[in-house]
């Protein structure tokens, strides 16, 4: 009843194709985004610390990942290793060139991780599937052990660690990075890329790029007789999904963070985490990513602390074997129940509000 | 509707000369000669495992003939990749469908018009200014073919959802939205009932007088051959056994023996 677009008529095709073509999912978005900002300065600083940094930072690497499994249809297991690479990007990058902004080189450390993504994304011209996700393991492997056998890298630092910087906001002393920096401002600038980044990734998968994507996916053979070329577009959804991935990689140590150790943060399991996080939330969509990405992080946290606060007692590690237990059954009954995941219930949920109280 | 006289004097769009294809030890087609017209519908037919599919591939690039060559709108034509011929003008539909089934009646005819789009990376990112532009300029157009073919309602629907009828009218549509010189059909009306056949029959007719559009179909519903055909060549074995107007065809001896077997 709430949700209802009768008497909302489309009388061009630009309001037809818009991004949100129904009045109530405007004054939605808005309201998030309302939400969203006001979020740091209601929340308690442990709940931005351990669900709301982590997710923000992720979710960006998530859309990258759901761009090249859910919307061209290639699996990764990769995804991680590129995450490294931008991270190692923005470490080499700021502390040779520490004049030019943080924020700029977020931005470039993706074009270092797309050009890796690339070479990497070569062989899915010709092997699909499951041996498509062995190759991208390999570019796994392979990263992880430059980061740590390669000590230029992390600059000779004798931990073998990034060590985050202070840097600033443009033309402004406020600290985004490193010790200083408060959680509001990490926040603020996490969510405004994200923001962005999703605005972007919707649009390219709406026009003519995404489109290629989705028909490579569903039927490459009739995609090639569109005039679709098979190589360019594969070797497209690498760049744009390892751009993203190394975005979230350089978010993820610079503001989440604040330091890492590429061995231990950017493993296979975060890899697999990633995968999983997209079939959880939904292959081929947007807002699938979010609650992949929300999911995962927040599981964790939401047994370990959450459980305890009802009165159920569970220790640290058993509350760890839950969070994969309960994941990997997650994975299981969505692969095979709804590979829509989390997406497609919000989905049903809308169409069920548009007929409430009607059954339909 | 053009009479035989016409085409038999119109231009030649593509001629296939001699065309030899083999799987290993399998001989798919054998020496293969036949020309398609400007603007006609011309048959292609033969019993099963006659080589009609393979034909198709091999004129729209996805099998390399090992002999003989192609002329297309008068140039040979060098060993190409699928997407070369679709840049060519070259359409085709699929003897299974092979719709985009994740995405929208909407957007898989959307994708038909991809080699038409080229707005670059910049501003689809924005979708702003070109990026939009283009998006309606093209989205006009296949709201055309959406009308042409009466697939409105079902504009939005997700094609893997719908009836077999439809999936195989959205498909023409898609081959459509690439404005094609040569539209080959695999079998448009397989599997359909009558009154989707005669539909199927009136929108190819329709194609060819509205869009001018040259069609090579294959077929195994004789009457719809016979009716909807300028010209039919027959193949069997890989082989050609017959070639010209559907009444000729119709009563050469060697087409009815392939078809219904010969007495021993």
């Amino acid at each position: 009843m709430f949700y209802r677009e009768a008497g909302q008529f489309k009388t061009s095709y630009e309001t037809d194709h818009a991004t949100f073509p129904i009045r109530q999912d405007q004054i939605g978005i808005a309201l998030i985004l309302i939400a969203a900002v006001a979020l740091p300065f209601v929340s308690s600083s442990f709940a931005m610390q351990t669900v709301m940094l982590p997710s923000l930072a992720l979710v960006v690497a998530v859309i990258g990942l759901n761009i090249l499994t859910g919307y061209t249809g290639l699996i990764s297991l990769g995804s991680a290793g590129f995450m490294g690479v931008g991270a190692y990007a923005c470490y080499k990058l700021t502390t040779l060139f520490p004049e030019v902004n943080i924020l700029v080189w977020i931005l470039c450390s993706g074009f270092f991780s797309a050009a890796i993504g690339v070479f990497f994304g070569l062989p899915s011209l010709r092997i699909k599937g499951l041996y498509l996700a062995v190759a991208t393991l390999a570019a796994q492997f392979f990263l992880q052990w430059a980061f740590v056998r390669i000590p230029w890298l992390y600059n000779y630092n004798p931990s073998g660690a990034i060590e985050v910087p202070l840097r600033y906001l443009p033309f402004t002393e406020i600290a985004i990075t490193g010790p200083t920096a408060s959680l509001e401002v990490k926040y603020l600038v996490l969510l405004a890329f994200v923001v962005v980044l999703t605005w972007v990734g919707s649009n390219l998968m709406r026009g003519r790029i995404g489109r290629s994507f989705m028909a490579v996916r569903d039927m490459d053979i009739a995609a090639q007789l569109m005039g679709i070329r098979l190589l360019d577009a594969k070797l497209m959804a690498f760049a744009i999904s390892s751009f993203y991935c190394g975005v979230s990689g350089a978010l993820f140590v610079f503001i989440y963070l604040g330091g890492a150790e590429a061995g231990t943060e950017f493993s296979i399991r975060l890899s697999f985490l990633m995968l999983f996080a997209v079939i959880i939330g939904g292959l081929g969509s947007m807002i699938g990513s979010f609650l992949g990405a929300f999911f995962i992080v927040a599981l964790p946290t939401i047994l370990k602390f959450g459980a305890p606060a009802i009165g159920i007692a569970i220790t640290g590690a058993t509350a760890e074997k839950i969070v994969f237990m309960t994941i990997g059954a997650l994975t299981i009954y969505l692969l095979i129940v709804e590979p829509h995941g989390l997406a497609r219930l919000w989905q049903i949920a809308k169409q069920k509000l548009r007929a409430w109280p009607f059954p339909y | 509707m053009q009479s035989y006289a016409d085409i038999a004097k119109g231009d030649v769009l593509l001629s296939v000369k001699d065309v030899s294809l083999s799987f290993g030890g399998v001989k798919a087609i054998q020496g293969v000669s036949f020309d398609i017209r400007k603007g006609e519908v011309r048959a292609i037919i033969g019993p099963n495992g006659a080589g009609k599919t393979s034909m198709l591939n091999v004129i729209n690039g996805f099998y390399h003939p090992q002999a003989g060559e192609i002329m297309f709108k008068g140039i040979r034509r060098p060993k190409m990749k699928p997407y070369e011929a679709a840049s060519g003008g070259i359409a085709r539909t699929f003897q299974n469908v092979a719709l985009f089934k994740g995405m929208t009646t909407l957007d898989n005819i959307m994708a038909g018009r991809s080699l038409k789009m080229n707005v670059g990376l910049f501003w689809q990112m924005l979708r702003f200014g070109p990026a939009e532009r283009e998006e309606v300029i093209h989205r006009r157009r296949v709201e055309e073919i959406i009308d042409f073919l009466e697939i409105q309602a079902i504009r939005k629907t997700p094609v893997g959802k719908l009836p077999y009828g439809l999936q195989k009218r959205v498909e023409l549509g898609r081959a459509l939205a690439m404005e094609p010189e040569l539209l080959l059909l695999d079998e448009p009306m397989a599997g359909m009932n009558l009154e989707e056949k005669e539909d199927m029959c009136r929108f190819i007719l329709d194609v060819r007088e509205q869009f001018g559009t040259t069609i090579a179909l294959i077929e195994h519903d004789m009457g719809v051959v016979m009716d909807l055909s300028d010209r039919v060549v027959v193949l069997d074995y890989g082989r050609k056994i017959a070639d010209g107007v559907p009444d000729v065809v119709k009563a050469d001896k060697t087409v009815i023996d392939a078809y219904l077997g010969v007495a021993h």
